[in-house]
C-alpha cells in the first residue's frame, strides 16, 4: 500500500515537502498534484533520493507513484527523463507558424497537423522544443485540439514555447493551456541552436 | 501607447524594460522613478518593512542614481494588530533614512493579505546612468550579493529552513545596494543592474541581450547564501525557478557538469538581491580595493566574450 498525499491547490514547494517526510516513513508514496511544476519538482526530488517514479496523467491531475525501495529502476527513471531540463543545442526543434499545415485547403491542414502531432508524440526521437509563433500559437491555448498530444510531449520533456507577442495579438496570454510564453531572442536562439529545424 | 518619439526627455521608459524609469529634467539632471512591493517574505515586522524598503530602493542604485524620496504603499488587513503594522512601517522608515531620503507620505487600503513597498524617487545624470546595455567584450561581471535569498524564504515558508539560515538571507535582504553603486559609478561603469525576480540567469540574459554579448558565468565562482545549496537539493523551489528557467533556459549553454539543481538556483528569484555590474579588466584591481576599503562584498563571477550562439554560457 502505498501512502497517499493529495497536493492539489498546493503551491511549490509544499507538494515537495509533503513528500519529502513522507518518505522518511513510507517506502512507497502516491501524490497528486495539479501542475506540471510540482510534478518536476517532485519527480526531481524522488530521483535526487535515489527512489524511482512513474507519473501518469489523469484529466487535470497528475498522479505520482514513488517508489524507494527498488533502487535499480530508478537508473531507468533518470535516463528516460534525462533531458527534460537539458537546454537546446541537442537534437532537433519544430517550428510552427500557422494554424494549418501546408498551404491550401485550411480544413485540411487542420486535420493534418492533429495528425502530425498525435504520429510525433509515438515517436522516440522527441524534438528538444516546439516553438510556436504567429497562428500557430493557437495550439498552445484552451480549446486547441491538439492540446492533449502537446501536453504529453510536455511531460515527456519537450519544451513548448508560445511567441509573447503573437499571443498578445491575438489577445490569448490569458488562455495559455500548455508550455511557456517566449519572446523572440529566445525563439532565435533556440532555432539558432538546434542541430536540425522542421518547419511545419 | 507613448510612443517614444513623442516624450523625448523620457530617457528609460516602458520600451527599455530597466530597473526604473527615468525622465530628463535638464542637461545635468534625471528624475528616476520606481514602484515596488510585495507580501511578507520573513515573520519579523521590522524586518519584512525593511527588506522590502531595501528591495525597492535598490532600483535606483542600479541605475546610478541617488534616492532622494519615498512614499509607502501599503494593503493591511483590517485585523491586523497595530504594532505588527508599526513594525513593518518602522523597518522601512529607518531604511529610507539610511539611505539617505525622507519618507514624505503614503497610501493604505484594506486587504486581505498585507503588502507594502516604497515608490521611491532618485535623482541622476542622465549622461552617468547605469543601463543594461554597453556590455563589452574583456569586461568582468561582478555581482555584489550572494545568491538564495528565494529559495530560502520559500524554505522559511514551508517551515524547513534553519533560523540561521534565515538571519543570513535576512541581513543581506536588508543590505542596501549604496555602496556598490557609489563604487561602481567612481569606476565610471556603464552597465549594471540588480538581481531580483528574474534571477542571476534572467537578469544576466537581459544584459547579454540588450549589449549583443555572451556573458559567461563560473558557476564554481558563484557566492551562495549558506543553506540555499541544502535546499537546492530538496528541491524546495518556489514555481517562479521554474518559471524563469522555462524562459531562459534556451537562451543558455550549460555545461553538463551543472545539475538539475544548480540550474534551478541560476534561475532562482531573489529579493533585494545584489548588483550586478560590467566592469572594464584594467578597472578590476581598483575595484576589488574599494569594495575592501568600504567594506562592502564584490564577488568576480564571469566575463564578457564577443557574442556567441547563446547570450549566456555556464560553466562549471
Amino acid at each position: 500500500m502505498a501512502f497517499e498525499i493529495d497536493a492539489r491547490g498546493l503551491a511549490c514547494p509544499q507538494p515537495v515537502i509533503l513528500v519529502k517526510k513522507a518518505l522518511k516513513t513510507w517506502d512507497s508514496v502516491l501524490v497528486i498534484v495539479d501542475n506540471d511544476i510540482a510534478r518536476r519538482n517532485v519527480t526531481a526530488l524522488a530521483q535526487k533520493l535515489g527512489a524511482c517514479w512513474e507519473s501518469e496523467k489523469e484529466g487535470d491531475d497528475i498522479r505520482i507513484r514513488i517508489d524507494k525501495s527498488g533502487k535499480e529502476a530508478a537508473d531507468k527513471t533518470a535516463e528516460k527523463s534525462s533531458g527534460a531540463m537539458e537546454s537546446g543545442g541537442n537534437g532537433y526543434a519544430v517550428v510552427v507558424g500557422d494554424e494549418s499545415m501546408g498551404r491550401g485547403d485550411s480544413v485540411l491542414g487542420g486535420v493534418l497537423m492533429r495528425g502530425f502531432f498525435h504520429a510525433l508524440n509515438e515517436t522516440d526521437e522527441l524534438p528538444a522544443q516546439i516553438i510556436f509563433f504567429n497562428s500557430g500559437v493557437k495550439h498552445v491555448v484552451e480549446g486547441s485540439e491538439v492540446l492533449e498530444d502537446l501536453r504529453m510531449l510536455s511531460e515527456k520533456g519537450v519544451s513548448i514555447l508560445a511567441c509573447g507577442t503573437c499571443l498578445n495579438h491575438f489577445n490569448l496570454k490569458e488562455k495559455l493551456a500548455v508550455g511557456a510564453v517566449s519572446n523572440m531572442y529566445a525563439i532565435m536562439e533556440t532555432m539558432t541552436g538546434a542541430d536540425k529545424l522542421i518547419q511545419l | 501607447m507613448f510612443p517614444p518619439r513623442q516624450y523625448p526627455n523620457l530617457i528609460v521608459g516602458l520600451d527599455d524594460a530597466d530597473d526604473a524609469a527615468v525622465y530628463r529634467l535638464s542637461g545635468e539632471t534625471a528624475l528616476i522613478q520606481t514602484v515596488d512591493f510585495f507580501t511578507p517574505i520573513v515573520d519579523d515586522p521590522y524586518d519584512y518593512g525593511a527588506i522590502a524598503a531595501a528591495n525597492a530602493l535598490s532600483d535606483v542604485y542600479a541605475m546610478g542614481g541617488d534616492p532622494i524620496l519615498a512614499l509607502n504603499i501599503c494593503a493591511f488587513p483590517r485585523d491586523l494588530p497595530a504594532d505588527i503594522i508599526a513594525g513593518i512601517l518602522k523597518g522601512g522608515a529607518d531604511k529610507v533614512a539610511e539611505s539617505g531620503s525622507v519618507l514624505a507620505g503614503g497610501h493604505t487600503i484594506d486587504d486581505d493579505e498585507p503588502k507594502y513597498g516604497l515608490c521611491v524617487t532618485g535623482l541622476g545624470h542622465p549622461e552617468k546612468l547605469f543601463t543594461k546595455t554597453g556590455a563589452l567584450p574583456g569586461d568582468i561581471l561582478v555581482l555584489t550579493k550572494p545568491l538564495g535569498t528565494g529559495i530560502i524564504t520559500t524554505a522559511l515558508k514551508g517551515g524547513e529552513a534553519d533560523a540561521a539560515d534565515v538571519s543570513g538571507a535576512v541581513a543581506s535582504m536588508k543590505r542596501l545596494n549604496r555602496g556598490g553603486a557609489d563604487i561602481f559609478r567612481k569606476l565610471g561603469v556603464k552597465g549594471c543592474t540588480d538581481v531580483t525576480g528574474f534571477g542571476l540567469m534572467g537578469h544576466a540574459f537581459e544584459m547579454a541581450g540588450k549589449s549583443g554579448v555572451t556573458l559567461e558565468i563560473d558557476c564554481n565562482a558563484l557566492p551562495f547564501l549558506n543553506g540555499a545549496k541544502r535546499y537546492a537539493a530538496e528541491f524546495l523551489f518556489p514555481a517562479g525557478a521554474n518559471h524563469n528557467l522555462d524562459y531562459y533556459g534556451p537562451c543558455a549553454e550549460i555545461s553538463k557538469k551543472i545539475n538539475d539543481e544548480m540550474r534551478l538556483l541560476l534561475a532562482s528569484p531573489e529579493t533585494s538581491g545584489g548588483l550586478l555590474a560590467l566592469v572594464p579588466e584594467k578597472d578590476l584591481e581598483r575595484c576589488r580595493a574599494l569594495f575592501r576599503e568600504s567594506g562592502e562584498e564584490c564577488f568576480v563571477i564571469g566575463r564578457v566574450v564577443p557574442k556567441q550562439e547563446k547570450s549566456l554560457k555556464f560553466f562549471a
